[in-house]
């Protein structure tokens, strides 16, 4: 079914009775052309991608939980394209304008708000190093616009600017940057991919991997075994743990990331605001909640929750720009596990094992990724060679020393 | 989380800073034929498990100590801390 503005009207004439599922509830088939495991973002965007634009056939996605129930479910929404490094910019901008034009593409509201990003800048070093990261921008065909403190002021008048420890001296602007509802991303490319004929298959968790002289037969799973001429591995957060089936070590560490959400407050913050002097981002939802968050916790984790000395610290950045903030409670804060890598970018790859393919390590950058993954991993399966703007993130760029390190931190995930 | 101090006793998780998987502490042979590829697996490479994992906390804001800590990270529960030092030297390290 289209949706539509006519639908939602005839639809209302018939009690809303004739809304069908948007996807159907899929039994495992004995065999697959290709299987992608993980019902996340990525992993229906790349049926989504592989069924549409590369022609892929008899496609499953395998989720453990029901789809959208890892990070596409648990981050803070924020999409951008504000990268520095030539691995990463071309490919984040590409992201971008698929988000652009992905509810038109998949004809569903993903409520995607093109409200600006804005990273403030608070010593002469910082600025520098955004305006260096705002030409690098331009030059990858993105948008990017210094900002005086005045510019600042007359969209965001809640910011502490003066009486500050860290005054706010300008910002880099991303106006095409913005928020997307998250779960609609899933929800989205899951309808998108069961009309192009994928199957979804939830509850269906992957035990092992069946490898024969190197090469991958099909997958052990909690409903049985399921053969596959390819498989691709989209579980990031949990990477370590799927690969490890196959015997195979990875360059990440898994760590927790939280976040939080205020009570509902009318309008008050227009666009995504970063703090430049600590960690803290913070946009407001389409339903008032203030959305923020900021460092990991810092040690390895799967608890999809964190303690209490991060969530100070993240208070303790928004306090610093929006003091006003101190007034609204705090309604929810929740953890997710990420996929850090030892660059901080993250991995499009085959692996050594014939027909098994790899999509992780997105750190806590993966949202935003989420359709140019999708498109470039779907290439990736179906050509058997990566998409001209993902060949940088190789398994083999760690031993090569290609890293692609953005904040310059080096093999320390907790500081990326 | 509270970290039990083999010296001082409970101290808060925040006085400490984290390193990573306590095998960083099994530096590979630098005159070995296999140095490369064996210093990139030590550097880069991780089994990141879901549960037990030995770890290295470094208690900056105390004494300065590195610790092994044995941590579910499924959990966050700390079943056992000890010097790094001795975990070291029983490994065969001089210091």
């Amino acid at each position: 079914m289209r949706y539509s503005g006519f639908q939602v009207i005839k639809q209302a004439l018939n009690n809303h009775k004739g809304w069908k599922p948007a996807w159907r509830d899929s039994e495992p088939q004995p065999h697959y052309d290709i299987i992608i495991i993980g019902g996340g973002g990525h992993g229906l965007a790349t049926a989504y991608y592989l069924a549409k634009e590369f022609n892929g056939k008899r496609i499953a996605v395998l989720e453990k939980g029901w789809i959208g129930s890892g990070n596409v479910g648990r981050n803070t929404t924020i999409i951008r394209s504000n990268y520095l490094l030539d691995g990463n910019e071309p490919f984040y901008e590409f992201s971008l304008k698929l988000w652009e034009g992905l509810e038109q593409d998949l004809n569903y509201n993903a409520m995607i708000s093109q409200r600006g990003i804005l990273n403030l800048i608070h010593t002469d070093a910082q600025r520098d190093a955004f305006i260096r990261r705002g030409n690098a921008m331009i030059l990858n065909g993105a948008d990017a616009e210094m900002l005086t403190t005045a510019q600042i002021k007359k969209r965001y008048p809640y910011l502490n600017t003066e009486d500050a420890r860290f005054p706010i001296k300008g910002g880099l602007a991303q106006h095409r940057g913005g928020t997307v509802r998250h779960d609609a991303v899933a929800w989205g490319y899951a309808r998108g991919a069961d009309s192009c004929g994928v199957d979804i298959i939830q509850n269906c968790e992957v035990t092992g991997f069946k490898i024969k002289n190197g090469k991958v037969l099909g997958l052990e799973t909690s409903r049985g075994f399921i053969g596959a001429g390819k498989v691709g591995c989209a579980v990031a957060g949990s990477s370590s743990r799927l690969m490890a089936k196959a015997d195979m070590r990875l360059p990440m560490e898994s760590h927790v990331l939280q976040a939080f959400v205020s009570e509902g407050l009318k309008p008050v913050l227009a666009g995504v605001v970063t703090f430049g002097a600590g960690h803290f981002y913070c946009s407001q939802s389409d339903k008032g909640g203030l959305v923020f968050g900021g460092d990991l916790d810092g040690y390895n984790s799967y608890a999809q929750r964190g303690n209490l000395p991060v969530v100070e610290d993240v208070c303790e950045g928004g306090m610093a720009i929006f003091p006003a903030f101190g007034r609204a409670r705090l309604l929810r804060m929740w953890g997710g596990i990420m996929d850090m890598s030892m660059d901080g970018s993250p991995i499009i790859d085959k692996t050594h094992i014939d027909g098994l393919y790899f999509n992780g390590g997105w750190c806590y950058g993966g949202f935003k990724a989420t359709p140019a993954s999708g498109f470039c991993f779907a290439h990736l399966l179906a050509k058997d060679s990566p998409h001209p703007l993902a060949t940088e993130y190789r398994f083999d760029r760690f031993e090569r020393g290609r890293m692609i390190d953005e904040k310059g931190m080096g093999n320390q995930p907790n500081l990326h | 989380m509270i970290i039990n101090h083999p010296l001082l006793g409970q101290r808060d998780s925040s006085e400490f800073t984290y390193l990573g998987d306590a095998k960083l502490i099994e530096r590979p042979d630098p005159d070995s034929e296999t140095a490369t590829h064996d210093f990139y697996k030590y550097a880069y490479l991780r089994d990141n498990p879901a549960g037990w994992h030995k770890e290295l906390w470094f208690h900056e804001a105390g004494d300065r100590s590195w610790l092994v800590v044995t941590r579910n990270t499924l959990t966050h529960e700390i079943s056992k801390v000890e010097m790094a030092r001795d975990v070291a030297r029983e490994k065969g390290r001089r210091r």
